[in-house]
């Protein structure tokens, strides 16, 4: 049917009937507006509407459970979110807790000053601890999350990507009891983030699983608390992430290597090309579309990322994986502050954005 | 799929026209039906209630024990039980607030009480005040000066272990009269650690998270002459929790870490004492029971250390409230569950049942396990003698998470002073935020 | 170009060293649910916990049955996620249909509108959805006839109808369907196909492995979903199977957390996605690249 649709389809192309397509060009602006009413109402009811009323409490004092009405409070929550600020100290004691001492008077509630609220970020202390330069944030915590998401997500997503792609290129080939391998792959996506957060958590632990399988394959081994480590801390997660996303995306490749034509890659053997050669010149091209999305797909849920944070670490240790949505969370559910939640939550919106933008722009310059 | 659709579509819209005639006739009948409703009142009322012990067969089973009598033993009211499970217990009441869908009956952690009563999600209660003068202060939750939750039970921390390894190291088993002092329970520690049996001396229960760091902890920092809030004003944290005595515990406790007395990120479940690779537990009397049938008589209930300004143990558990939707009539009806549910019989059945101690002292002789030399009678001792109740103010919601990370904190390592500092900042911060939650 | 026999033997033990790492935790979970929670962290230690061995016996699994309506949780589960897969597909590969074949302005727009839907993270939008949903009306029909209420909570609607529509499923098909020669739908019209039947006899018999993993994800979703069912869900006769994996972390009674019985369930609700998974992958053996790609 396929070879006799095309057919026609060429012979369309010879003859032009342009009386007929000036009708068909208003029945199918119709016909499409039509096939993308359902989903587009839907998603307006259901999530546009949703991320306004988010986006409104962003600018208001809104709490989960309290008597007092909601207040307007215009950019309160943006300015407590992104304020920084450098703090020059000097005293003479040539103690580190006097310098501190100092510019917590200026920071704590009720100070007056123009620190008022603010928290240290980072500090560099001189030797003689006589004088230290601070920067200040309004919410340190939001600028750590910032800086532990873009690591996730900057490490995770090529490597998910690019693992995923290895093992769809696997599974896709001339390999006895590949449905079986697909299917085992796939086994980590299937179980529920929490159960695999729990796993993972036993298998971490200083006496756990992970620890004992490195410790019977390299010798004078030290075992260590992968959780624990502000280090390893991190790095434990993107594993785990990495481990249980990965089929996901390896799906989603193999939808994609479906639509490369076969004959393209016996074209390809009939020029004599070897398989890396036909993977540089059939099977990539091929994927662009399938890239694009992955890509896509794949930052952003880098981005997401909070179960694996909300099992395991809960931000610990020492705030070494507190991640942007853990944080917009805490702050709306376990601190009841719902409106400074919503402000984090556009924050993280705009941040998104400025990526997928940037990721168009790159994938597209390369065309 | 696209014919299912439309034709469903058709479908609507009959029913649609089905739905407005239905309307009239409903509207009609309705109106007829109010006209002679005063006469026909042999249907009880209806009292929903709410209970978060759903997956806890034992408690579950005691509660709906209750509602059964106490629905045969009257015909005004009915009561109707709806169950949630714990872990999500706090977030659906939240959510059926916001949506103006909270059941008459709720349960209600103790400490978090007063913020759902400032919130406006509960009243207080009324139950005869024998009932009320009968109950322990652990099992009241105050608000105001009014009385809006009561429990059939309290909970008590304790220091389990076993005359055994005290035995090896030439410890003293310390008594509610003379607890172990900071110089001994460090000796202790040491001691144990230095025997090279046991992976770590002591397990805090670090590896639990959410609101058991401030009941667990917080009573050490108030044995140390810290606390949460200033209790007499309750509109300032700083200097009480970050004040010398605060940081005086917190330098200790973080010492128990860095000297490997005591796992940073522990995750085994609290198994490691029955399994016997940990030789003290720092735990609730709910855990006993699993070293108890290990152990038998070598374990031993301690009383918690005293750091100087006495042993201190954290009080208020789970209790039973009325929420402010509830009608004039179903509130008369669960005022009545209340007081049927906290009868001995049924403060008996949950003490036997689920291990906690019983509201009532009457109460108390009659469960075996908590009776006057009982195996665990220890911890009604520590209930009695040592039981500070978490802050009774709507900040403790949040002062609980801002100590929850607070210690996180310091069991990692970070700077106590700072730490404490960060906490007792944002404390105040949501005060001021909250108008001091007046 | 024939693959030599050392690039096979490198093949197969790669994809049998993936497959232990992937199975490990899985078999861990699976042979732990014969175990009770003190042998479960005693074999933690050491290769015993991908094993059979020590008290291995079906308690937990009775203590799951005893502890949780499990056949209510899994029937409200699958009711919910079958309605939101099947309407799902119909709806999202119909509008991706729109996007990719036809022309009608603001198609660019509206896929960027799409795209732009994808990084909204549901732990954000929650509450206000909570606020939402619960002042739309709701129809329902019970034993005493059709009834008004204002407020969808405790309903299968709720935890279906806000989910029916998805970004990522659309910008998956569209992704798909452009991919499709653009000659076979001129041909169709030629052949005086309507514009829906190019969608039903063209494009759907060709996407198989896009509807396929569009099913399989959205199941996953949808199965997995907690947060949500939690807020808006309030009858245990309602709740989904994740919210039930609540009722075995009650901490503060005597029996601590039944670890064992955790892993039993965890394994239950496990077993209906790889049912989906296996049944629908047969997608993904199309005949134009199975003689394709060689590794």
């Amino acid at each position: 049917m396929k070879e006799k649709l095309a057919e026609t389809g060429r012979k369309m192309n010879a003859v032009r009937l342009p009386f007929l397509e000036q009708t068909l060009v208003a029945r199918e602006a119709r016909a499409g507006v039509y096939y993308v009413l359902p989903a587009v109402l839907l998603l307006l009811v259901f999530l546009v509407t949703p991320v306004i009323l988010a986006f409104t409490l962003g600018f208001t004092d809104a709490r989960l459970s309290s008597p007092n009405p909601i207040q307007m409070t215009g950019m309160d929550n943006f300015s407590q979110l992104l304020k920084v600020a450098k703090l020059d100290m000097q005293q003479a004691s040539g103690d580190e807790n006097d310098l501190y001492d100092k510019v917590r008077e200026q920071t704590k509630p009720n100070s007056g000053s123009e620190y008022e609220g603010m928290q240290i970020l980072s500090e560099s202390v001189s030797d003689d601890k006589k004088s230290g330069s601070y920067i200040l944030a309004g919410d340190p915590l939001f600028w750590k999350s910032l800086k532990n998401t873009l690591y996730f997500a900057l490490i995770v997503a090529p490597l998910q990507g690019g693992f995923a792609l290895l093992l769809a290129l696997l599974v896709n080939s001339k390999l006895k009891g590949r449905v079986f391998f697909r299917t085992v792959y796939f086994l980590p996506v299937v179980t529920s983030m929490v159960v695999v957060s729990i796993l993972w958590l036993f298998m971490y632990e200083e006496s756990g699983l992970v620890n004992v399988v490195l410790g019977s394959v390299i010798p004078g081994y030290q075992p260590i608390s992968f959780l624990g480590n502000t280090t390893t801390a991190m790095p434990a997660i993107m594993v785990m992430s990495i481990w249980q996303g990965v089929g996901f995306h390896m799906l989603i490749w193999l939808s994609g290597l479906q639509t490369i034509p076969g004959e393209l890659y016996e074209a390809a053997k009939v020029d004599g090309a070897n398989s890396l050669k036909q993977f540089q010149h059939v099977t990539w091209p091929g994927l662009r579309k399938t890239f694009i999305f992955i890509l896509v797909t794949i930052s952003i849920a880098a981005l997401g990322l909070f179960t694996q944070i909300n099992v395991m670490t809960q931000g610990g240790p020492l705030d070494s994986t507190t991640t942007l949505v853990y944080h917009a969370y805490r702050e709306g559910f376990r601190n009841q502050r719902i409106g400074y939640s919503s402000a984090i939550a556009i924050a993280f919106f705009a941040i998104v954005v400025t990526v997928s933008i940037v990721q168009r722009r790159l994938t597209r310059d390369r065309d | 799929m696209a014919g299912e659709t439309i034709h469903k579509k058709r479908e609507k819209g009959k029913t649609m026209r089905r739905v407005t005639s239905l309307v009239a006739i409903a509207v009609v009948s309705g109106l007829a039906l109010t006209g002679c409703s005063s006469s026909s009142s042999a249907e009880p009322t209806k009292v929903t209630m709410w209970s978060h012990a759903a997956g806890n067969e034992q408690e579950i089973a005691t509660v709906e024990e209750a509602i059964k009598d106490f629905n045969a033993s009257q015909t005004d009211y009915k009561v109707v039980l709806e169950k949630f499970p714990q872990e999500s217990y706090n977030d659906s009441i939240a959510a059926a607030a916001t949506s103006d869908t909270l059941p008459c009956i709720v349960d209600v952690d103790g400490p978090i009480m007063p913020n759902w009563a400032w919130a406006g999600y509960m009243k207080p209660i009324s139950i005869s005040s024998e009932l009320e003068n009968s109950l322990l202060a652990g099992a009241k939750g105050y608000y105001n000066g009014e009385l809006y939750s009561a429990g059939a039970w309290d909970a008590a921390l304790g220091i389990l272990t076993r005359a055994s390894y005290l035995e090896a190291i030439g410890a003293r088993v310390p008594t509610v009269d003379a607890p172990w002092t900071q110089a001994e329970f460090d000796k202790v520690l040491a001691d144990l650690d230095a025997s090279g049996d046991f992976d770590y001396a002591i397990d805090w229960g670090n590896g639990w998270t959410g609101e058991w760091f401030p009941y667990a902890y917080s009573p050490l920092l108030q044995s140390f002459g810290g606390d949460l809030i200033d209790r007499d004003t309750f509109e300032s944290a700083d200097g009480v929790v970050n004040g010398a005595e605060a940081v005086a515990f917190g330098e200790w406790f973080q010492g128990t870490f860095s000297k490997g007395y005591a796992n940073k990120k522990q995750t085994g479940d609290r198994t490691e004492f029955v399994n016997g690779t940990i030789a003290i537990q720092y735990n609730g009397n709910w855990a006993v029971k699993d070293a108890y049938d290990k152990y038998g008589d070598d374990l031993l209930i301690l009383p918690p250390v005293d750091f100087g300004n006495g042993p201190k143990i954290g009080a208020a558990s789970w209790q039973f409230g009325v929420s402010s939707s509830c009608g004039e009539t179903e509130s008369a009806g669960a005022n009545a569950f209340i007081e049927y549910i906290l009868q001995d019989k049924y403060i008996v059945a949950f003490a036997n049942r689920i291990g906690l101690i019983p509201a009532t002292a009457a109460a108390s002789a009659e469960v075996p396990n908590y009776a006057p030399g009982g195996a665990f009678a220890g911890f009604v001792d520590f209930s009695n003698d040592f039981a500070v109740k978490r802050p009774e103010t709507p900040a403790y919601l949040f002062i609980s998470s801002a100590f929850e990370k607070a210690v996180a904190d310091i069991i990692n390592g970070a700077d106590v002073q700072r730490s404490l500092d960060t906490a007792a900042d944002a404390i105040d911060g949501d005060l001021a935020d909250n108008n001091y939650y007046k | 170009m024939k693959t030599s026999l050392l690039g096979k033997i490198v093949k197969y033990a790669s994809a049998i060293f993936l497959a232990c790492i992937f199975s490990f935790p899985l078999i861990f979970m699976v042979m732990s649910s014969f175990k009770g929670k003190f042998q479960i962290f005693e074999d933690l230690r050491s290769w015993k916990a991908f094993l059979p061995v020590g008290d291995v016996n079906l308690d937990q699994y009775a203590g799951v049955f005893s502890r949780t309506p499990v056949f209510t949780f899994f029937l409200n589960s699958i009711v919910v996620s079958v309605l939101v897969v099947g309407l799902g597909l119909f709806v999202n590969s119909l509008a991706a249909f729109a996007i990719a074949r036809l022309k009608f302005k603001g198609q660019g727009v509206l896929l960027g509108f799409l795209i732009a839907t994808l990084i909204v993270p549901f732990e954000t939008i929650a509450l206000p959805m909570l606020f939402m949903v619960n002042k739309l009306p709701y129809v329902f029909l019970d034993e005493t006839g059709i009834n008004f209420q204002q407020g969808w909570l405790n309903s299968y609607s709720v935890q279906i109808v806000p989910f029916v529509a998805s970004g990522f499923s659309i910008f998956l098909f569209v992704q798909y369907f452009k991919t499709i020669p653009k000659e076979l739908d001129e041909a169709a019209i030629i052949d005086g196909a309507s514009f829906f039947g190019i969608y039903r006899k063209v494009i759907v018999p060709l996407s198989g492995p896009a509807f396929a993993t569009s099913a399989i994800l959205t199941f996953l979703a949808v199965w997995n979903s907690y947060l949500w069912p939690v807020m808006s869900v309030q009858k245990e006769s309602m709740r989904p199977v994740q919210v039930g994996l609540d009722y075995f972390f009650a901490s503060g009674t005597d029996e601590g957390m039944p670890w064992g019985q955790i892993m039993a369930y965890s394994t239950l609700i496990t077993i209906p996605i790889l049912l989906v998974f296996i049944v629908f992958q047969r997608a993904f053996v199309s005949s134009v690249a199975s003689s394709g790609v060689k590794g």
